[in-house]
This record gives structure tokens, sequence and C-alpha cells, in this order.
């Protein structure tokens, strides 16, 4: 039982983590209709700035890696990485997809392959070929523990949801509530109408791009944080599982992007505990291809069947 | 445009029409194939006379070969019926395994390479179709990710059953079903050795001719052969009425179910018959390399056969067997030649005079696919029909759709239009027998400026 209740804490921290990725796509996509392929390689790019940034708050200010301090100027960075995942997400949308706004739908995504693969190659550049160990500025301290006196869950987790479950809901309020978020939910709806209702199209879909990629990098810090390392082909591994994810909450929905992370988190830490850790891949892409099958539009139908 | 109606149907798309024209495509071709057979044997001479220049080994070209069979395969899939498979790999890998199963001390089977050639195709035929058959309704970029997903469970697959245990849950006895440990596929080691293609006759080459990496040469021509069937194959799939039936479903599919197409048996056997020469390429590399590793079959060379296709021109025969001559080529024997020669040592010092681990350590072939995406972006941009593009291909990807017909074609379309309207002087209307009557351009607006 302890087991149990332990693997699916895992599964929901996983799975929050994977939701803020997923939202990118779904985002992208109910505006584009188009898999960004790149998008998860930008979030690789951001657990690769936080292993320099942590590197630099480290060697270069001398701040031991284990202090409060250290991991407070660590997520003041935040917002700086946020801001760097979300211009490079700005400008592929500008280089290698707005040209192709009107080609055919396959043009955009194959041109996007190409972009996820450029990405993972800067990645290479940067971090080298194998897997680059990131300061351990997190704490692990364990805080909760079960009655029998085993560990259930510590700092790290809860600095992993103070991080990601705010972001969820402030991406849940800009959308629902504010004058842009209004206007990114219109031009995904009609992109011609919305144009000729006064809505700057391109503006719009910068937009959105800025804000998947600035959640992709969030994700990012904390993957590196939490997974202490970081990895040139995190993107393809992320990748597919938020990718999944969003297909199963019904691509474009943005609740069903979160539900679907947190299932997808669920089922991979369930699978890595009770089955076996190799396994996983396997069984969630097999869920994938299940899904697409059976619910193409996803597990929460309803409200996403206007995209599907 | 009265010269596009008359162009002889079959002619294979050249530069003006006509008899003289096609007689030198045909002299073009001939000297392609003479070159093919003769280049193995003016090799060693011709990199000797003139040292200073990348010359591809036949290792290379062999992987070549292999590489235009598998995207010449994916190429009925992609280019004929508009399907973007994203996993083909796994076919490839199914090819390779079903050799290696049959034809090694690994489970003591060892059948003739000659017919275990035709079941590994069969094997990835029935694969393709287990894929296909639930999976193509799906719209296309859905099925792009399901076929990407499937590659990575064939290569997982193939990895993890190198050590496998199957039990019953505890509170049903426990008992093994499989195993313990249980070693079917080789796991990371792979399966090595796997027996080479044999021809028992005795000649200058020994007792027997032998297909293997020893013997680059004859496994060239062997290749070779597999190519000129596969090309074969699919220019007449390509003008068959199958092949016509592919070209309407990725025009329109809905029009061409209203024609009478059935769609799912007619996309189901591009898949199958895409899948097939997958296998078919499979069962040459296996048998050639002599030994397979799960990690080779992965997404990277899908990705590398999408590229070929695109590169050379989607849906063009002539453009694929290029592209993947070009690419590979490239990858193999001009990269590596730059890295040696030019870029890898100044990289080093920079590496090592900055301090800096990764500029030191720098080899050009590690970045192969840094080089593969951004031609993938600006292809996609610049030259979406490829370098040797197809006639349907060219206008599909111009955005010269339905959508032109039915709303009227806006100023980029128009423009688009007359690109169709220089591609039908050109070539002979293959892949569209009945396309519209292009229109001349009225204005001069360019597509960049209409997607502003």
């Amino acid at each position: 039982m302890e087991e149990l209740v332990k693997a699916l804490t895992i599964g929901v921290t996983n799975g929050l983590i994977i939701a803020l990725i997923a939202i990118g796509y779904t985002l992208v996509y109910g505006i584009l209709e188009l898999i960004n392929f790149a998008h998860a390689d930008v979030f690789m790019l951001g657990t690769a700035f936080t292993y320099f940034a942590t590197e630099l708050i480290v060697r270069g200010l001398g701040i031991p890696a284990s202090s409060t301090l250290a991991l407070v100027v660590t997520l003041m960075a935040l917002p700086i990485i946020m801001l760097m995942t979300a211009t490079i997400n700005a400008s592929i949308e500008r280089l290698a997809y707005r040209p192709l706004r009107n080609a055919p739908r396959l043009a955009p995504l194959i041109s996007a392959i190409g972009m996820s693969f450029v990405l993972q190659n800067i990645g290479l550049l940067l971090l080298g070929p194998s897997q680059k160990a990131v300061e351990p500025v997190l704490p692990r301290t364990d805080l909760v523990f079960f009655p029998s006196g085993a560990a259930w869950f510590g700092v790290d987790e809860i600095i992993v949801l103070g991080v990601t479950v705010p972001l969820l809901l402030a991406l849940r309020w800009f959308v629902a509530n504010t004058r842009q978020g209004k206007a990114m939910r219109a031009t995904a709806q009609d992109r011609e109408a919305s144009g000729l209702m006064g809505i700057d199209v391109n503006r719009t879909i910068s937009l959105t791009f800025l804000i998947a990629g600035g959640l992709a990098g969030a994700a990012g810090l904390v993957v590196a944080l939490y997974y202490g390392q970081t990895f040139f082909q995190y993107g393809l591994q992320f990748g597919l599982l938020s990718f999944t994810a969003a297909v199963m909450g019904g691509i474009g929905n943005l609740t069903g992007a979160t539900l679907g992370g947190l299932f997808v988190g669920i089922v991979a830490a369930m699978s890595d505990r009770f089955i076996e850790a190799k396994w996983t891949s396997v069984i969630v892409f097999s869920l994938l291809i299940l899904v697409l099958i059976f619910r193409p539009t996803g597990l929460l139908a309803e409200q996403a069947s206007e995209r599907a | 445009m009265t010269e596009a109606v008359r162009a002889p149907r079959r002619s294979i798309p050249n530069p003006l029409a006509g008899m003289e024209e096609r007689r030198r495509q045909t002299v073009i071709l001939a000297l392609v194939v003479i070159l093919a057979l003769v280049y193995p044997l003016i090799y060693r001479p011709l990199s000797n006379a003139i040292p200073a220049l990348p010359w591809p080994g036949t290792a290379v070209l062999v992987v070549c070969a292999t590489f235009a069979i598998l995207a010449l395969g994916l190429n009925i899939v992609m280019g004929f019926a508009g399907l973007l498979d994203l996993g083909y790999v796994a076919f490839y890998a199914i090819g390779a395994y079903t050799t290696a199963f049959l034809a090694s001390s690994h489970f003591g089977v060892h059948i003739s390479w000659w017919i275990v050639l035709w079941i590994a195709v069969a094997a990835a035929a029935i694969f393709g179709v287990m894929l296909g058959a639930p999976t193509l309704k799906l719209r296309g970029d859905y099925l792009a990710i399901v076929t990407l997903g499937f590659g990575e469970i064939v290569r997982l697959v193939f990895r993890n059953l190198g050590d496998i245990t199957i039990a019953l849950p505890a509170f049903l006895g426990g008992a093994v079903i499989l195993g313990p440990n249980a070693n079917l596929t080789g796991g990371n080691v792979g399966i090595n050795p796997i027996d080479p293609p044999i021809i028992p006759i005795p000649g200058p080459w020994g007792n027997q001719l032998i297909f293997s990496n020893q013997n680059a040469i004859a496994s060239w021509y062997l290749v070779l052969a597999l190519l000129a069937i596969t090309f074969f194959i699919c220019r007449r799939l390509r003008d068959s009425k199958l092949g016509r039936a592919w070209m309407a479903i990725r025009e329109d599919e809905t029009a061409a179910a209203a024609m009478g197409i059935n769609t799912v048996t007619t996309k189901l056997l591009a898949f199958s018959l895409g899948a097939s020469f997958s296998g078919f390429a499979g069962a040459f590399t296996g048998a050639y390399n002599t030994a397979i590793f799960a990690e080779t079959f992965s997404y990277n060379v899908s990705i590398l056969v999408v590229i070929i296709i695109i590169v050379g021109g989607i849906g063009s025969l002539r453009g694929v067997v290029f592209g993947a001559f070009a690419l590979l080529y490239v990858d193999r024997s001009l990269l590596p030649w730059l890295g040696d020669n030019i870029v890898n040592d100044p990289m080093h010092n920079l590496g090592v005079s900055t301090g800096q681990q990764i500029l030191a350590d720098f080899k050009l072939t590690t970045y192969n696919y840094l080089l593969f995406g951004i031609v993938l972006v600006i292809m996609m941009i610049r030259r979406p029909e490829g370098l040797f593009p197809d006639a349907g291909a060219k206008a599909e990807m111009h955005g010269v759709g339905i959508a032109a017909e039915v709303t009227g074609a806006t100023g980029d379309e128009l423009t688009a239009l007359g690109e169709l309207e220089e591609v039908s002087l050109d070539e002979a209307p293959i892949a569209e027998p009945d396309a519209p009557p292009p229109e001349p351009p009225s204005t001069t607006t360019g597509p960049e400026a209409a997607a502003r």
C-alpha cells in the first residue's frame, strides 16, 4: 500500500511536469493545427540553461550548492530561463512555420521535425554527448513519513508542485480572462474570421509560441533540478510522453492536457515501480496508439470534439 | 498546354518533351548504370590517382543503395499515397530481425538467405497491415505520431526481449511462463553472426561467393540488383491503376472514395507494400553486416529516409534514388572527410586553447543531423517539391489543391498555378490525369507576401 501511494506521489509530480510541456503542444495545435515537434527540444534547452545557471551560481558566484541561497537564486533565474525559451520558440515559429502558413498540412510538420533536429544538435553542442549532472541545488530532505517510518515525500516534491501548479493556474486564468487570451481562443476557433474581427493573428500566434516556450522552459528548470541531470535527448523522451498526455486530454484542450499529464505521469510511475522501467516507454506509446485508435478526440471528448 | 496533352504518358520527366529528349534520358540512364557497374572496379585507381578528393568507397555505396531501397519503399507510402510515416524503421528492423532469427546460430536455424529474404519481406508486410489496419483512418499528423510511437515500440521491444521473464502473479501460483531471463532477441548485444547470402559457385573469389561486408564489391552488385528490382516495381506501381488510386487519395480522399476507390484497401496496400520494401532492405542489411543491434534501428533512421524523400523530390522515383545516394554520401563520406581534413583539428585546437572539452572532442560527423535538420527546413520553405520533382507533388506542395478549385484561387495560389502550368509543359501529367486546366497568373503577389 505504501509503495502504491509512493508511486502515485512520484506519478503526480512527474505528471505536473509533463503537463507543463503538454500544454505547449496543445496550445500550438489548438491555434495552428500543427504538432510542434521542436517544442520538446525547446524544453530540453530549458534544462540546459538551468544547468548553466546552476554552474554559474555555484562555481561562478561561489554559493554552496546545498545552501538555501543557491536554491533561491536558481528559482529567481526561472523567469530569465522562461524568457529565453519563449524567445527561441517564437523565433522558430517566425523562421520555420510562418512562411508555410498557407502550405499543405504536412509541410510545417516536416519543417518542425527539421527544427527539432537543429535544436537537438544545439543541445549536443552545449552539453556534449552524455548526461550532465546538475549541481544539487534542490534539497532532498524528506518531510512527510508513512506511519511505518518510511519516507513519503520531501522538499523537492513540494518545490516542484510550487513551481508547476501556479504556472498551470496562471495559464488557465490568462486564457480564460484576459483580452489576449480571448484573442487566442478566437484565433484557434477560426483564424480568418478573427483576422476580420481585427485580431492581429500573427501577433496572437507569436504570443502563443511565447507562452508555450515559457512553460517549456519552466518545465526544463524543474526537470533539471528534480532529476539532477540534463541530456540532449531529453527532448525526444519527454516529448513523446507529453504529446501522449496532450492527445489523451483531447488536443487543444488545456484542462485535458493537465489531466493527461497527470495520467501519463501516474501510469509511467506505476510501470516503473511494478513492471520494469525499461518497459515504461513501450507501455506509454502503446497507450498513445490505443487512445488514438479508439478515442482520437481524447478521453475528454465532449469539449474537444470541435477540434477533431 | 497542348504539348502536355500530347506528351507520351510513360515518358520519364525531362526538361523538354519529345523523342530526342527521351533518347537523351535513356543515354543518361545507361551512363548511370554503367558507372554504377564499373565504379567498384575503378575506385582504387581513381582514389590513388586523385587522393585529395573524398571518393566514396564501395561499402559506402552499398549503404547508399540500401537507403535508396528504403526511400523507394517509403515513397510509396509518403509520395504516392500521401501518408506521413515516421516509424518506417520499424519494418526495416522487422526484416533484419527476421533474417537474424532464421539464419544464425541464435536459434540454431540456418535457412538460406535467398529464402529468408522473402520471409522477411512477408513479415514486414504483415506488420505493415497490422499497424495500418487500425490506424489508417487517422488524420495525417496523428498517423505520423502513431507510426513514430510504433517505431519506438519495435526498437524497445527488440532491445528488451533480450532479457525477459514472464511469470504469473504470486496469487496465481507464480509459475514462470517464459524465462527466467530468456534471451529472444539478443538485447543490447544484438545477434551476431548472421549468415550472409552465399552463392556456392567456385571462382576467382574462392569456393563460394559471399555477399557480406567482407566483400563489399560483390555485395554492391547484389544490392544494385535489389535496387533495380525495387525501382522497376515502384515504376510499374506508379503507372498502374493502383498507383493512380493512391495519387487520387493523396489529392482528395473524399473525391477518390466517391469515384469508387476503396480507400481503406488502397491505403493499406500502400502501407504494406512500403513496409515490405523496408523488410527487403532490412533482410539485406542484416545479412550483409552479419550482425544487428536494436539501437541501430532508431527514430533517426526513419527521419533520414523522410529527409531523403524530401530532398530528392516527394513522389519522384529518380529523385528519391538520387536523394539517397546524395545524402548517404554526404553522411558517410563527405562529412567524415571534411571533418578529418578541414574542421576537426582547428576546432580541437580552439577547444584546447579555450578549455572547452566539448570543442576539444569535436567531431563533425556527430552533427550530421544538424545539417539534415537545416536542409529539411530550407527545403520545406524554398523548394518543397525537392530537387527532382514529380509534377503532381510540385503542384501539391505549392498549395494548389482542392481549396484553390473550390474557393477560387487567391493571389499566391494563382502564382502557384502558374508554376503548375510550367510543370505541365515540361512533363507528362502522370500524377494528375484530370488536373484542372491551369489558369494564367493574374497577379504578381508572391506566396510570402500573401502569408503576411
